[in-house]
């Protein structure tokens, strides 16, 4: 079955204003670049994205932040981002900070089709609030539900034609589970390959989770800290 | 004298135990790595999704697809296995790590925890510090014990939104190490030089002094 489209642009076809985006990646590791720079050309408005951070000031979804293109955003850590920050205490920005093992498992529930779980993340805090507790092994937890989005946009190292995926090293992250969560899921991969070029056993996202795939071009790659050690 | 950050960390890598996965938050509990004592093996989780977390790389060979969740470029160490976000906290939250060291803006004699957000000023958000605390068997916070004006930030309830309740097992600070216990913060070790009296002023919450301290050896 073959999903290739032509590009970031192509890909994001049906894609309008008001739409609930899950964006991959874990800082800027893992990032899908390129659809990133097709959505602030697309301009597309009142977005709601999920992804576990925002990117920094120039670059990540933190170009769509500059744009003014976001609504809301649900993540776990926005620490790096002073335009988020300031759009946020402005009340420019609606935001929904959830805990980050939450965030992954509402994600892969969504893509499960388990519409809520319980538990113990953030039990007693201001996450709690408003949801429904209750006590398993004497301990209390948190009813908390599942998100699915319009759009998943993923970025994968490797992918073929079919939309099988493999991921590298840390740029795996919350990719999976977003590529499940997504009614039409994009990915972006760095190599484009055939049917048959990756061994079954090393797909990570089996491509029945994929709608649309393209090679992307350009990786940045940005590295947020750099920390090395001397040589000896 | 205080501990410094590194004196902190070389004293929390002691509660090290041979056989543990350990997840290392940002700041000074990263540091605890320097310091794993001789013959103990531990094995690093970082919940960005690494088991087998490495030193930091050489120069020249840092790999972008490759860092902690502090977001710095680390390396795989031989048996390292990489995984989802999902599978990590599953490791967490499922109780497959057997220690967690983190940060704390302010913590309660009951073993309450505070550190993602000051209302209006910084919010910066949880990450992954409520599903750890909320579920890991042993907790060990690492902070200063006093903010910038000398006011204690061990307290008796906390001022700041929580990130977990009743989960804290121990605290080292720059001034000695504690025990939570159901009677308050029950001080262990004390800093060289520095005596139960200055922990006592600048402890607002409950403080637990049994005989005599002994003085850590660091």
């Amino acid at each position: 079955m073959n999903k290739v489209v032509s590009g970031p642009d192509v890909a994001l076809e049906g894609l309008t204003d008001g739409m609930t985006l899950m964006v991959g990646g874990f800082g800027l590791c893992g990032i899908p670049e390129n659809t990133i720079a097709a959505l602030v050309r697309k301009g597309v408005k009142n977005l709601t994205c999920i992804s576990n951070n925002a990117g920094v000031d120039d670059f990540g979804l933190g170009l769509l932040l500059q744009s003014k293109q976001i609504k809301k955003m649900i993540s776990s850590y926005v620490g790096e981002n002073a335009e988020f920050e300031r759009q946020m205490l402005s009340g420019e920005l609606e935001v929904d900070l959830i805990p980050q093992g939450s965030l992954a498992e509402r994600c892969r529930a969504g893509g499960a089709g388990i519409p809520a779980f319980f538990t113990p993340a953030g039990y007693g805090t201001e996450v709690a609030e408003g949801k429904e507790v209750r006590e398993f092994n004497g301990k209390p937890h948190i009813l908390e539900s599942w998100l699915r989005a319009d759009f998943a946009i993923v970025k994968a190292w490797k992918g073929d034609t079919s939309g099988n995926l493999v991921y590298k090293r840390t740029a795996r992250n919350f990719n999976p589970m977003m590529a499940m969560a997504g009614k039409i899921t994009i990915a972006e991969v760095e190599h484009l390959v055939k049917p048959g070029e990756i061994d079954p056993d090393a797909v990570h996202t089996p491509g029945i989770f994929v709608q649309r795939i393209f090679q992307g071009s350009n990786y940045e790659k940005r590295i947020e800290q750099r920390t090395v050690r001397k040589r000896m | 004298m205080p501990l410094d950050k590194n004196q902190m960390a070389k004293r929390i890598a002691r509660e090290l135990q041979h056989g543990y996965y350990v997840n290392l938050g940002i700041g000074i509990p990263t540091l605890v790595a320097n310091y794993v004592p001789e013959g103990i093996d531990v094995v690093f989780q970082s919940e960005n999704g690494i088991l087998g977390m490495g030193p930091f790389p050489y120069e020249g060979e840092e790999d972008a697809d490759l860092i902690n969740a502090g977001k710095q470029t680390v390396t795989l160490l031989d048996g390292a296995s990489i995984f989802d976000s999902a599978t990590s906290f599953a490791m967490i939250r499922g109780q497959h790590v057997q220690l967690t060291v983190l940060g704390a803006m302010e913590i309660t004699d009951q073993g309450d925890i505070a550190n993602w957000k000051i209302p209006g000023k910084m919010v910066k958000g949880m990450g992954g510090a409520m599903d750890l605390v909320a579920s890991a068997e042993n907790i060990i916070v690492c902070m200063l014990h006093t903010n910038k004006a000398g006011e204690s930030k061990l307290l008796k309830e906390c001022t700041l939104p929580l990130t977990g309740v009743k989960c804290v097992k121990k605290v080292v600070t720059d001034l000695g190490v504690f025990d939570i216990t159901p009677e308050g913060f029950k001080l262990l070790e004390r800093a060289p030089g520095v005596s139960v009296d200055e922990i006592k002023a600048k402890t607002e919450g409950r403080l637990v002094v049994e005989g005599e301290v002994p003085e850590m050896v660091i």
